[in-house]
């Protein structure tokens, strides 16, 4: 029984021009104990899917339709009250902004005890604070900071805490949104090496999301590329980096510079993202796509499966 | 050798604001070591990748280079004429020769302004040619940038552009003046990934037709590596190893050089990595570490290292290093 | 006809913010709606020559003070005025004296702010000082201060609003240049070998103008009400002139003796006015200001 079942998730964004599909029928699963990296560029509907598995899509974003299971929990069709016992406790979400995501007034004591008590309003706050003190320690944070406010703690120290107050209540799945895009090259090395750290300790199972296809190939059993909304492509990282199907996976690999390939040339996708409001007929990326051909542009193409890897490319589909 | 930009022992120190009880309780000053003794040369036709960061001072350097700062001490010499000189018209009228690619296309053109009319005013506002040439100077730069046919650019708003477009239109802002040394300060940060490459070839495509020299800033090592001859790595404030860009990320000789390249992901799930990260985080600028800056965090450093302040040396020829034990030596 | 026209397209060019108004969601219907009241109201004043039934200084056209009738739809004051001819006609002061007071508020406040702002040091903190001084003083009550000084009068009205209204307007202004002076495309400016001036005035000056609109308009509502005020406590006007403020003054004498019509309907219309003016202020300042939204 997978963990994390999504199923032909629709959601959309009441704009003023159109109602703009974010994310468009996309379908995933997650074992238990595995990590996927979600990878797209800005505007893909990432960060949009990653919100909406615990039902936080900021208006005017809405789940159109699809399902969400997590366990047993029907995330789009339960109660408020369920809901809020799934966040933090089931599931712990790191947000893209640490220096935001932190309330500046409140000591990081206080955010694990605010925390803690929601969830397990039994426990006192003296082992709550003693709880958020062996995760800081963990890690690598001195514990006595837990008195500390967030303004006092550096880029990559805040990040910990985030990620230590995602932890704090034993989620059975950690989704990381963009975790490292404001930091530092080798704090972001840093904590890229304590999440696959944590991975293997605590059996995490973890949904990366970020545009930089480097730290998913060392981090993510899976990788799951998206495209103006849609699923381009779900495979085995081996297999996508190796042999990449979709000619927009093809073509994002090509664009980003690998320090270890020696006289590597880049190239580039011509074009831009299609305006979501007024979306070209057919395959999303033809107009950007080499090897389009009359039925691209007609048809929208399904994902098919092809020895383990999903496709949703018309060049694997030959009905 | 043709040395078209050469720093001298360029210091850059911010001071610190205090609150008015600190002001009236002590008399001692902070500052900011942005910039702290940096010494380089740029050869004509050359592309030196400033690279580090944040608080390296790197972008702080970019921007003393065009004296949009005014230095703290330490003269830069551009073909030969001492910036520090030029004041007032003259500085206005020299400003020509030298122009900025900014990092976020977005907040570096005014909202207000038209594209075509943005461009335009580098010729307007230094008197180049008359009105009409002026326009069509514009509009062959616009071309010249991708923005083809120009009337579908010209006279759109900033906001009614793709980020990669309103990057064109920056760099055709920088490029129609033909400057000589084009300062590019985290030129594609802001940028979509897919689209990155395709800007990095119009800069080189720009460099050979208008023989360009650049100084390109960035923390994105590999792309550094594309697309750079020398590199000059900083480190707080300070240069910590420079040389041609195969020597320094080839075989490099500072030990933070050698943790830079081994935190950078590698887009390939094969790759073996030798991952040398070091602990804890970049120190404040404020208050830079005694002796060698990086020693805290240095898996190599010895007791001489938090004693006496490493220099910027010749280890080899062309090859500079500010180590006490720099490896593959 | 084709002037409004243009005017239109000109205002638009100016702000571009202001396309597709209906489009913008509740600020955009705020502005609609305000600017049609006012444009209502100042229609109806400037007709009011030709609409109106009396002249409306005329005394004793109608028995003293009768309630709305046929003849007399809004009833007649305790001078036998009809009142309807002086709601028709009793903005005209009112809407003069809040021109006149944001024109002088541009004129003054809005280049002591740019400067002070760009120029920097003993300048602004000299100009900061003097109108923070000034800002400090409760409105109204300078207000009337100054205009006892001054005398009676639309222009004397006008400039005691000012005078308490500028230092809003330099706040506002010199925040934004502030701002934007820091901005990457003022440092481009700089670059291209643009002098002060022009720096200022073509690339800082454009993009402050929004917040300059949202500010004039609160104005024109604060001045229609301290104009009122000032008529009410009895500084402004010569008698004889129709004006709502007037009417409210005498309005409020005549309650008691159950006229209440005299006072409702002048006092109906400051409202409108002055809500007509906050809502575009209000809607403008969103727009410009936009809470960010994906």
């Amino acid at each position: 029984m997978p963990l994390l079942d999504i199923e032909s998730l629709v959601v959309e964004y009441h704009t003023l021009r159109a109602n703009v599909k974010a994310v468009d029928r996309v379908s995933l699963s997650m074992e238990k104990g595995h990590t996927l990296g979600l990878v797209g560029e800005s505007g893909c509907g990432k960060s949009t899917l990653g919100l909406s598995t615990i039902r936080l899509v900021p208006p005017p974003g809405k789940i159109a339709s699809g399902h969400i299971v997590l366990g047993e929990t029907d995330i789009i069709n339960c109660s408020d009250e369920d809901i809020r016992k799934v966040r933090g406790k089931r599931v712990g979400y790191i947000f893209q902004d640490p220096m935001t995501s932190l309330n500046p007034v409140k000591r990081i004591g206080a955010h694990f005890v605010e925390m803690i008590h929601t969830h397990e309003p039994e426990v006192s706050e003296q082992d709550a604070l003693k709880r958020g003190k062996d995760v800081l320690e963990r890690l690598g944070i001195l514990p006595e900071r837990i008195d500390d406010f967030p303004h006092q703690f550096s880029g990559g120290m805040r990040q910990r805490v985030m990620i230590g107050l995602a932890l704090a209540l034993g989620p059975d799945l950690l989704i990381a949104d963009e975790p490292t895009t404001s930091l530092d090259v080798i704090v972001e090395a840093q904590i890229i090496e304590l999440l696959k750290e944590l991975k293997k300790s605590l059996k995490l199972t973890l949904i990366l999301i970020t545009h930089n296809i480097g730290i998913v190939a060392e981090t993510a059993d899976r990788v799951a590329v998206m495209y103006a909304g849609r699923l381009a492509e779900l495979g085995l990282t081996d297999d996508l980096f190796e042999k990449p199907m979709h000619p927009y996976t093809q073509a994002l690999l090509n664009s980003v510079p690998n320090i270890t390939k020696k006289g590597q040339v880049l190239s580039w996708i011509p074009g831009a993202p299609p305006d979501l409001a007024e979306p070209p007929p057919g395959c999303l990326y033809h107009p950007r796509c080499p090897h389009a051909f009359d039925r691209c542009k007609k048809e929208e193409p399904s994902l098919t499966k092809h020895n383990g890897t999903y496709v949703a490319c018309h060049l694997y589909d030959r009905r | 050798m043709d040395n078209l930009l050469t720093v001298t022992n360029l210091k850059k120190y911010f001071p610190v604001e205090k609150g008015f009880l600190d002001r009236l309780l002590t008399s001692q000053k902070s500052f900011v070591h942005a910039v702290d003794d940096v010494s380089f040369s740029v050869n004509r036709g050359d592309i030196l990748g400033l690279v580090g960061e944040s608080g390296s001072g790197k972008s702080t350097t970019g921007r003393l280079c065009l004296k949009l700062i005014e230095p703290t001490t330490g003269s830069i010499m551009f073909e030969g004429v001492d910036l520090a000189k030029l004041h007032g018209e003259d500085l206005r009228r020299f400003r020509k020769n030298m122009q900025l690619i900014f990092q976020d296309p977005m907040s570096s053109l005014s909202p207000r302004i038209r594209v075509g009319d943005a461009v335009k005013h580098a010729l307007s506002f230094q008197g180049v040619g008359t009105a009409s040439e002026q326009t069509e100077r514009t509009r062959a730069i616009l071309e010249r940038v991708g923005l083809k046919p120009w009337s579908n650019f010209y006279d759109r708003y900033p906001h009614q552009l793709s980020g990669g477009q309103r990057q064109r239109v920056v760099i055709a802002r920088a490029l129609v003046l033909n400057p000589k040394f084009v300062v590019a300060d985290e030129p594609i940060a802001m940028v979509d990934v897919s689209v990155r490459a395709q800007i990095l070839e119009l800069m080189l495509e720009l460099k050979k037709e208008f023989d360009l020299t650049y100084l390109f800033i960035t923390h994105d090592l590999a792309m550094a590596n594309y697309v750079c001859h020398s590199i000059a790595i900083m480190y707080l404030g300070k240069i910590v190893e420079a040389g041609s860009k195969e020597d320094v990320f080839g075989r490099p000789l500072h030990p933070y050089t050698l943790a830079l390249l081994s935190s950078i992901p590698v887009p390939d799930p094969k790759a073996k990595l030798q991952r040398i990260i070091p602990k804890g985080e970049i120190p404040s600028p404020i208050n830079p570490p005694k002796g060698c800056r990086f020693h805290p965090r240095c898996p190599y450093a010895q007791d001489i290292c938090s004693e006496r302040e490493p220099q910027l040396e010749e280890i080899k020829p062309q090859r500079y290093a500010a180590c006490f034990f720099p490896r593959h030596s | 006809m084709k002037n409004e026209k243009l005017q239109g397209r000109i205002v638009v060019q100016l702000l571009p913010q202001l396309r597709n108004l209906r489009q913008r969601g509740l600020a955009g219907w705020a502005i609609l709606i305000g600017a049609a009241i006012v444009a209502a109201m100042a229609i109806m004043t400037v007709a009011s020559p030709w609409i109106r039934p009396y002249d409306p200084i005329l005394i004793n056209v109608g028995p003293i003070l009768s309630p709305p009738s046929a003849q007399f739809p809004l009833g007649t004051n305790h001078l036998g005025q009809d009142m309807l001819s002086r709601v028709y006609s009793g903005g005209a002061i009112m809407f003069q004296v809040a021109v006149l007071s944001v024109i002088v508020c541009l004129v003054v406040g809005v280049p002591i702010g740019l400067f002070a702002s760009y120029l920097g040091g003993y300048t602004d903190k000299v100009a900061s000082l003097v109108m923070d001084s000034i800002y400090a003083f409760p409105g109204l009550v300078l207000a009337i201060a100054i205009a006892a000084m001054l005398g009676p009068g639309v222009v004397n009205m006008a400039l005691s609003i000012a005078v308490v209204y500028v230092p809003s307007y330099f706040r506002i202004i010199r925040s934004q240049v502030l701002t934007i002076k820091e901005l990457p495309y003022v440092e481009a400016a700089t670059i291209m070998g643009a002098k002060s001036r022009t720096t200022l005035f073509r690339y800082i000056l454009p993009n402050v103008i929004p917040s300059i609109v949202a500010v004039a308009t609160i104005n024109f509502a604060d001045a229609v009400l301290t104009s009122a005020g000032l008529t009410f406590v009895g500084l402004g006007l010569p008698v004889s002139t129709p004006d709502w403020g007037w009417d409210l003054t005498y309005g409020r004498r005549l309650l008691p003796s159950g006229a209440w019509w005299v006072i409702a309907f002048p006092g109906l219309m400051v409202v409108l006015l002055a809500l007509g003016f906050t809502m575009m202020g209000e809607g403008l300042s969103e727009l410009f200001n936009p809470r960010l939204q994906k």
